[in-house]
Order: structure tokens, then C-alpha cells, then sequence
């Protein structure tokens, strides 16, 4: 990075910590909404970004780490400190699962993604048919006061919350850069760009996919833990849904999938776009249904025509924020 | 003393198609050895046993006395044997520098030091210049020198050059002849390469094996497999009289 980027990326820090102190409480839940999604913006990129495998079935992992730390402090009095590992674990074992069935069987590119349809697909099915965790009705954690915030709890006003997500963000920003610059990234890259290259180079291909699966998809549960603990209620129909994957994945690839800041762009984009049309379309009278799905569609499109390979690179180009091969 | 690398036997079909028809043949370590034949005779399939891309149907491989056929490409690599593609495989999105530090990687523990290898070596096959340039952005000649940077990196005992020359201009053809030969001598690399460009098998071979129709034709020092009647029919002959 040069000079003006440090200095960008600074800036950007100091206002995001500064943030709560100045905003109303309607943009701070916009500007956790952002960093919610830069942050699952970022473990699906490693996966993609990095290592080349398109996957379509991220809700799986938000999904099923969000279940596991509600279920776990619900049902069994285990905090979500404490939680979020096993949430980990679980998102874990089922990506080893689609891992094993994928790389054993050779199922690549795009057949590898509807493999991760089909899980996350599997995993929406079987939740709602779940009475245990409360089937298609929901599963709901107890509303606790702002006055009764207990941090070990994950139970706290939105200060916290944003904070959380403001620590989980610049958490994934720092992992993604110390992996990129770390043999396992050249590995992935390596394996993105050639996978046959890439082994007669001596990288063990299907060692380092696991690897970028079990990376991004615990990433992911701790995500899914954090919006269980946030937002109180959970249905499989949302969590799981191919929507919320889809939701997971536009932010990066607006942002340019394979960089560092990628995610973050357009995650800052995409959210406060997404509000924005809300209301306008509102003000503008035009309440049918879709017409927000319908513009919103045809800005990514314009995006996307624009800038091909994502904003960041376009940006830190005019701005001169990165150096050269970053 | 026991030779580096030996191919006994070696057969593999393609459905109904014999690609590689029971070739054997070995290669002591300093060697320099060539494999040549017509378009078609097997000679890339033959690599691609040795470096694991396909267990052979029959026969073995065996390198520094150790079996390696139906090994996985990456083990193989590590076991010291490199190869280049005949299809230059260069990963266009990073830079030529991270592609030899890939290869590099392999033997370092950091990053920083697979980085300083891969600058040795760029500036031995004069790539040093264009390190920071994409890789996709390479001519075809750059890109040939970058597969064997790349394998190079890997610091390997053996390297497989599958047409290195094909595609460059005869003074490129003599450069290239000129850094194989140093790095054969100066580091004892013993090197297999298929070659189309007589003129760099007779620079640099000391033994030629000849295929054909996936079939072991011919095998000896250069002049005396160009003076062969089967080889000069089959091989040379026919190119000879295509100009």
C-alpha cells in the first residue's frame, strides 16, 4: 500500500470509531449493517477470492453457526464466548463434508457451487422440519433490556453491537492480509489461477481448498452467531435462504472479488444503496412490490458493466492507493 | 552407480488408442537426456507418468530409487523431479515474481525467502526486469522462460522441459541452450526435455530416445540416432522433405 492509502485506510478507522459518537441511531444500524456485511464479505472471499471456489451456499455457515450459538445459550446455558467455537465447529464439519464430496469426486466450478446450493438447501429443509430448535416457527433468544447488557452475553445496547461488528470487520481485514501475504495465500492463488500448475509446483491442490473452506466457513459461523445474538430471532427461511447467500456475495464482487478491500467498498455501497432506494422510492410514491428489487438490480448492473473487476481497483487507481502488484 | 531416473515398461491407452506403447528407458544423474519424435508420438503423455499427471496402465517409474508412478503431481515435485508445460500454464493475475515464488515456496519456510530465490533465478534467466508485470502480459518466449523459472524454483534434482525452444527465435534458442547448459553443470541438474529444435538437442543432449507411434524407435548419442535409418525415415526424413 503507499503513503495515501495508510492515510485513507486511517482516516476511514477513525471515523468508523468516531462514528457513534456523532451518527443517530438509524445510521449507526446502517453503518453495522455495513460492517456486518464487509466482514461476511470477507470469509466468502477467501474462499472465492483467493482460492477460486465459487460458492453459492454461504447462508449454510451463517446458518448453521447462528443456530449453534442460540441453541447453545438458549437450551444449554453456554455462552456465546464459548459458543462461537462450537459454532466454528460445526460450520466446520459440514464444510468438510461438502469438501470431501467436492474434491473426492472432482466436482468443479460450477458444479461445485450448485454442490453448495444443494447444502445450504439441505440445511434450510431440515431446520424447518426441526421442532427442537423451533422448526419453520423460529428459534428466539430472550430480548434483554439496554439497562441488563451483560457483554459476556453478547446482551448490550447497539454501542456494542457496533463495536462488535466495527472489531469483527477490521478482525477479517487483518486475517485476509496476513493470509494473502502467507504461503497458504500464494497456495490458493496458485490454485485459483492453475490448479495443475499449481501442483507440479508441489502445492497440494486439495489440501489448501480445505483449508480456504474451513477458513471462510468458520468465519462465516461467527458471523451467524453474532447476527443470532443481534437480531434475537432466527427462521430458517431467512437464515438459510439463497437470497442471504446471494445478499453474502454481491458486496465483494461489486467491491472486486479477490482484493483485500473489495468487500469492505462494497459493502458501504451496496447497504446504504440498498436503504437509500428504500426511501426514495417511497418519497417518489412508488410503493409496488419489487420496484426497490427492480432498481437496485439495474444499478448493480451498471456497477458491475462499469467497473468489471470491482470498484476497489478502480478506486485505488485514481486515488493511488495501492502500489504496484498489490 | 544407479541411475536417477528409470522408466521400465511403461504403457498407456487412451480408450482404444495406445498413447504410450511399453517405453523404457533411463537417466543417470548429470545426464542432459532428449526424448524426440513426430507430433502425436507419445512424447507428452510419456512426461505426464513421470510427473504423476496419469498412473500409467503398466510398467513403473522409479526416481532416485524410490517408486513415484501414480503418485500425485505435488508429491512428485517434492521428491525433486520439475516439469514445464508444452502449453505454457502461467498464473496470468499474479505477478512473474510471485509465479517463480510459488514454485520457490516449496522449499522455504517463508515467504520472504522464496521471494529471494525467485529473484535469483529471474535474473539468471533474464526475466528480472518484468518481475512486477503480470504474467498474462508475458510474449510467448518470456512465458517458456517463465515455466522454467518456475521449475527451476523448486530447486529440483531433475527437471522435465516439455519444448522449451518451440516458439523462439534462433539467438532466444541459443540464450536458452546457454543458461540449460549452466544450470546442468554448475548445479548438477539432470534434465529430460522433448524437443522439436534439433539444434538445442544437439547442443545439449548425450543421449536421444526416439519415439513414434508411442513405441521406443531409437535410443543413443545424438549423432548416431540422427544417422539411424528408422529415425531419419520416420522423424527427420519427413520433416526434412516438408520443407
Amino acid at each position: 500500500m503507499t503513503t495515501r492509502g495508510w492515510v485513507a485506510l486511517s482516516l476511514a478507522a477513525a471515523a468508523l470509531v468516531a462514528a457513534p459518537f456523532v451518527v443517530d441511531r438509524y445510521l449507526l444500524s446502517i453503518l453495522l449493517l455495513c460492517l456486518i456485511g464487509a466482514y461476511l464479505g470477507q470469509a466468502w472471499n477467501i474462499l472465492m477470492g483467493f482460492c477460486g471456489l465459487l460458492s453459492l451456499g454461504h447462508a449454510l455457515y451463517l446458518g448453521l453457526g447462528a443456530y449453534t450459538g442460540a441453541i447453545l445459550f438458549v437450551k444449554f446455558g453456554v455462552g456465546p464466548w464459548l459458543g462461537v467455537f462450537a459454532a466454528m465447529a460445526v460450520a466446520v464439519a459440514a464444510a468438510s463434508a461438502l469438501g470431501w464430496l467436492g474434491f473426492r469426486f472432482r466436482i468443479e466450478g460450477v458444479y461445485f457451487s450448485l454442490l453448495t446450493i444443494a447444502f445450504a438447501e439441505v440445511a434450510r429443509i431440515g431446520f424447518d422440519n426441526w421442532s427442537f430448535a423451533g422448526g419453520a416457527a423460529g428459534f428466539f433468544l430472550p430480548v434483554a433490556s439496554e439497562a441488563q447488557a451483560q457483554w459476556f452475553n453478547l446482551r448490550g445496547g447497539p454501542y456494542f453491537f457496533y463495536y462488535l461488528a466495527l472489531a469483527l470487520a477490521a478482525g477479517a481485514l487483518a486475517l485476509s492480509a496476513f493470509l494473502r501475504a502467507s504461503k497458504l495465500g500464494h497456495a490458493w492463488l496458485a490454485v485459483r489461477e492453475d490448479p495443475a500448475a499449481a501442483r507440479a509446483l508441489g502445492v497440494n491442490a486439495t489440501r489448501v481448498r480445505f483449508f480456504a473452506l474451513f477458513i471462510s466457513s468458520a468465519m462465516t459461523a461467527v458471523g451467524g452467531v453474532y447476527l443470532a445474538f443481534w437480531s434475537n430471532n432466527l427462521f430458517p427461511a431467512q437464515i438459510f435462504d439463497m437470497s442471504r447467500s446471494i445478499d453474502l456475495i454481491l458486496a465483494p464482487i461489486v467491491g472486486g472479488v479477490g482484493t483485500l478491500f473489495g468487500p469492505i467498498v462494497g459493502a458501504f455501497l451496496l447497504v446504504p444503496l440498498g436503504e437509500a432506494l428504500i426511501d426514495i422510492l417511497r418519497a417518489l410514491g412508488l410503493n409496488a412490490p419489487g420496484a426497490k428489487a427492480l432498481v437496485y438490480g439495474a444499478l448493480l448492473m451498471i456497477i458491475i458493466a462499469a467497473t468489471p473487476n470491482g470498484l476497489w481497483p478502480w478506486i485505488a487507481r485514481k486515488l493511488k492507493l495501492e502500489g504496484r502488484g498489490a | 552407480m544407479s541411475a536417477l531416473l528409470t522408466a521400465t515398461g511403461l504403457v498407456k491407452r487412451f480408450r482404444g488408442l495406445t498413447a504410450v506403447d511399453n517405453v523404457s528407458f533411463s537417466v543417470e544423474e548429470g545426464e542432459v537426456f532428449a526424448i524426440i519424435g513426430p507430433n502425436g508420438a507419445g512424447k507428452t503423455t510419456l512426461f505426464n507418468l513421470v510427473a504423476g499427471v496419469f498412473a500409467p496402465d503398466e510398467g513403473e517409474v522409479t526416481f532416485a530409487g524410490a517408486r513415484i508412478d501414480g503418485q500425485a503431481p505435488e508429491d512428485i515435485c517434492k521428491a525433486g523431479v520439475a516439469r514445464t508445460f508444452q502449453i505454457v500454464k502461467p498464473f496470468p493475475d499474479l505477478s512473474v515474481l510471485d509465479n517463480v515464488a510459488i514454485g520457490a515456496m516449496l522449499r522455504t519456510t517463508h515467504m520472504a525467502d522464496a521471494r529471494a530465490h525467485a529473484d535469483d533465478i529471474l535474473r539468471k534467466l533474464d526475466l528480472h526486469d518484468r518481475r512486477s508485470q503480470k504474467a498474462g502480459s508475458l510474449t510467448l518466449p518470456d512465458r517458456k522462460r517463465l515455466e522454467v523459472a518456475r521449475a527451476l524454483a523448486t530447486r529440483p534434482r531433475l527437471i522435465l522441459l516439455d519444448e522449451v525452444m518451440a516458439g523462439l527465435r534462433p539467438t532466444e534458442t541459443d540464450r536458452m541452450v546457454a543458461v540449460l547448459r549452466d544450470i546442468n553443470r554448475t548445479d548438477r541438474l539432470t534434465i529430460v526435455m522433448i524437443e522439436h529444435v534439433m539444434r538445442a538437442v544437439m547442443a545439449l543432449a548425450t543421449r536421444v530416445h526416439v519415439l513414434h507411434h508411442g513405441a521406443s524407435i531409437a535410443e543413443g548419442a545424438p549423432d548416431a540416432v540422427t544417422r539411424d535409418e528408422n529415425v531419419v525415415r520416420s522423424y527427420l526424413g519427413s520433416k526434412a522433405g516438408a520443407h
